[in-house]
């Protein structure tokens, strides 16, 4: 299994078989705290990758680095092979690197199905004259049948004319991550696609994450569900105060000492699975 | 009190040329705000660079009127470049604070003698412009429609600058049923979603702001017809806010917003001024001498202005549902 993933050794930083996402020397600070310290970090192609760390660790902030929504203070990173440092936030998405956030951005003064139709690229009408002439119909049609089919698949498609507002905040999850889709990228960064979260949903969640793997998608996520973690990723990146701590195949790296040290700390000997928010 | 004459000055307002002007201005407010959630508090600036690029090109450059309504447009999108391509990539808190001062900057520009020759001074340009009514196609007349009664000119004025109203309405309808218009409504809520969507945010604001400067140039080129003249202090932040309130009325971020406030803000305008003066110069309002009618006016707009904010943010025809969910 973790020969399909790695090259050589297994240990913080290593050469993976097919890197979609390859990041070298990427340091940010804040003042005089380094938030992120990564020397080396490479993503696997079409595996489920979970990124997971205390608070503080710097996943969300080396989210934002990676995909240029903040600029660091040194480091490159290629992805498929192209350099995407110091590209802005709008060309990585372009380029089929596409995020979600922390704190849900739906779009609550849209409907559900017009937050999903602005997730779509290339859109004719989209250019100001385009738009203003009606050349944009046809491709409106077809993004409406793209967005309703993946609203069926998430479930929201009784909520299709609601306003994004109206849903509760485990639906926005599920509609951003949807709107994400929408661009049908090569890589999906979620970031704690699982925070506030129902349960009931969680499992169906979880299928849709499965379900994007299945149809060739990376997808890297930030989580600290480790249910969920150990459920669904293929392998696990461990970070701490700014750095990669560790790697591997989730059953292993969370039984790794560094690991138990640096993240689950006085709860090492409870069942991970009890860990989950809010109980 | 003269009913009548009230009851005419009134109802004549609503179909003003300079009503007009304002509604052009408040259209063009409406894609800033209303659509795109950029706070610009500049927006006689704009005006005001229609009107005075139309004059210059007219009095200095001696371009036919219609070229140098032309040529106040292009200075309008130099004009919407040169205040947002440093600006727009701050929140948007700053940018009201840079658009008022760049409004003021530009003001006192035209206003200062430095440049007298071309712009006027504190005087202005005056006596121009009059190549427009050449234009009319209406026959010498007087015309009435109910209670309107107009000269031929006067009715060749109106038709041109409703006639723009309607064009700009229409423009602005099919601009935001349009996936362009999708954008600018997505960024107004939150930026950086729809920069993850893939989307050049910086390049959509621009747009807007040129095109909604755009309307409020064609605003100052009406203002302009309509007056003969262009003068400094026509641009002050009070003409700002008289927009702001006429586009808050009617509604940020719907089609009729504008036209309907603008119509109800000056005839409601022009009513309290005739009650008021009626009302001071019959002695029934003691404490306050016929002169200081124009101030308490003023008052009033802004507690209307508050009020309307506080107790209906969406304004005669705005959709609720748009502003309740915030955040």
């Amino acid at each position: 299994m973790a020969k399909d993933i790695v090259v050589g050794k297994i240990e913080p930083g290593c050469k993976k078989v097919d890197p979609i996402l390859v990041a070298d020397n990427v340091t940010r600070q804040f003042g005089g705290l380094t938030a992120v310290n990564v020397e080396h970090l490479e993503i696997p192609r079409g595996k489920i990758t979970a990124l997971i760390g205390p608070n503080g660790a710097g996943k969300t902030t080396l989210f934002n680095l990676l995909t240029g929504f903040d600029k660091p203070n040194t480091g490159s990173w290629q992805f498929e092979g192209k350099n995407l440092a110091g590209v802005p936030s709008y060309k990585v998405a372009r380029r089929g690197m596409v995020r979600t956030f922390q704190l849900t951005k739906s779009l609550n003064a849209m409907t559900v199905i017009e937050n999903m139709r602005l997730g779509a690229q290339k859109q004719v009408g989209e250019n100001l004259f385009a738009g203003l002439v009606q050349m944009w119909r046809s491709q409106e049609a077809r993004i409406t049948q793209l967005a309703d089919g993946l609203l069926a698949r998430f479930k929201l498609d009784a909520k299709r004319e609601d306003y994004a507002g109206s849903l509760s905040g485990g639906q926005r999850k599920l509609l951003e991550m949807a709107r994400a889709l929408m661009s049908e990228p090569k890589l999906i960064m979620l970031d704690e696609p699982m925070a506030g979260v129902n349960p009931a949903l969680t499992q169906s969640l979880l299928e849709h994450i499965k379900g994007l793997k299945a149809n060739g998608t990376t997808v890297l996520f930030v989580e600290h569900d480790m249910h969920m973690v150990r459920h669904i990723s293929d392998w696990v990146i461990v970070m701490a105060e700014g750095k990669v701590v560790a790697e591997g195949e989730p059953g292993v790296v969370m039984k790794d000492q560094a690991v138990i040290d640096a993240y689950l700390g006085a709860h090492h000997d409870t069942d991970l699975g009890t860990m989950k928010k809010g109980k | 009190m003269d009913w009548i004459q009230t009851f005419n000055l009134t109802v004549g307002v609503i179909l003003d040329p300079l009503t007009a002007a304002y509604i052009l201005c408040a259209i063009g407010l409406s894609v800033h705000f209303g659509f795109t959630g950029l706070l610009n508090f500049g927006q006689a600036a704009f005006a005001a660079v229609g009107a005075y690029g139309m004059a210059i090109g007219y009095l200095t450059l001696k371009l036919p009127l219609l070229v140098a309504m032309g040529f106040a447009l292009l200075c309008v999108v130099v004009f919407a470049l040169i205040l947002g391509v440093p600006t727009l990539r701050l929140r948007a808190d700053y940018l009201a604070i840079v658009t008022i001062a760049a409004s003021e900057v530009f003001r006192y520009l035209m206003a200062t003698s430095a440049f007298k020759d071309v712009t006027g001074g504190s005087n202005g340009l005056s006596q121009f412009g009059y190549d427009f009514f050449d234009w009319n196609p209406i026959p010498v007349g007087k015309y009435e429609f109910g209670p309107f009664s107009w000269t031929e000119d006067q009715f060749w004025l109106r038709i041109f600058s409703f006639g723009l109203v309607a064009i700009a309405t229409l423009l602005v309808w099919l601009m935001m049923r349009s996936p362009w218009g999708r954008v600018l409504k997505g960024i107004r809520e939150d930026e950086d979603a729809v920069r993850s969507l893939g989307k050049n945010v910086f390049s959509y604001k621009l747009q807007s702001l040129i095109i909604g400067g755009l309307f409020a140039g064609m605003g100052g080129i009406v203002f302009v017809l309509s007056m003969s003249n262009v003068q400094p202090q026509t641009w002050v932040t009070n003409f700002t806010f008289m927009v702001w309130t006429v586009l808050l009325l009617g509604g940020a971020a719907s089609m009729l917003g504008p036209i309907a406030g603008g119509m109800v803000f000056f005839a409601l305008w022009v009513f309290v001024n005739e009650i008021l003066a009626g009302m001071s110069n019959m002695g029934w309002l003691p404490f306050l001498d016929p002169a200081q009618v124009g101030q308490v006016r003023f008052i009033l707009i802004g507690l209307a202005l508050m009020l309307l904010v506080v107790f209906r943010p969406q304004g005669m025809f705005g959709n609720k549902k748009e502003l309740r969910f915030n955040g």
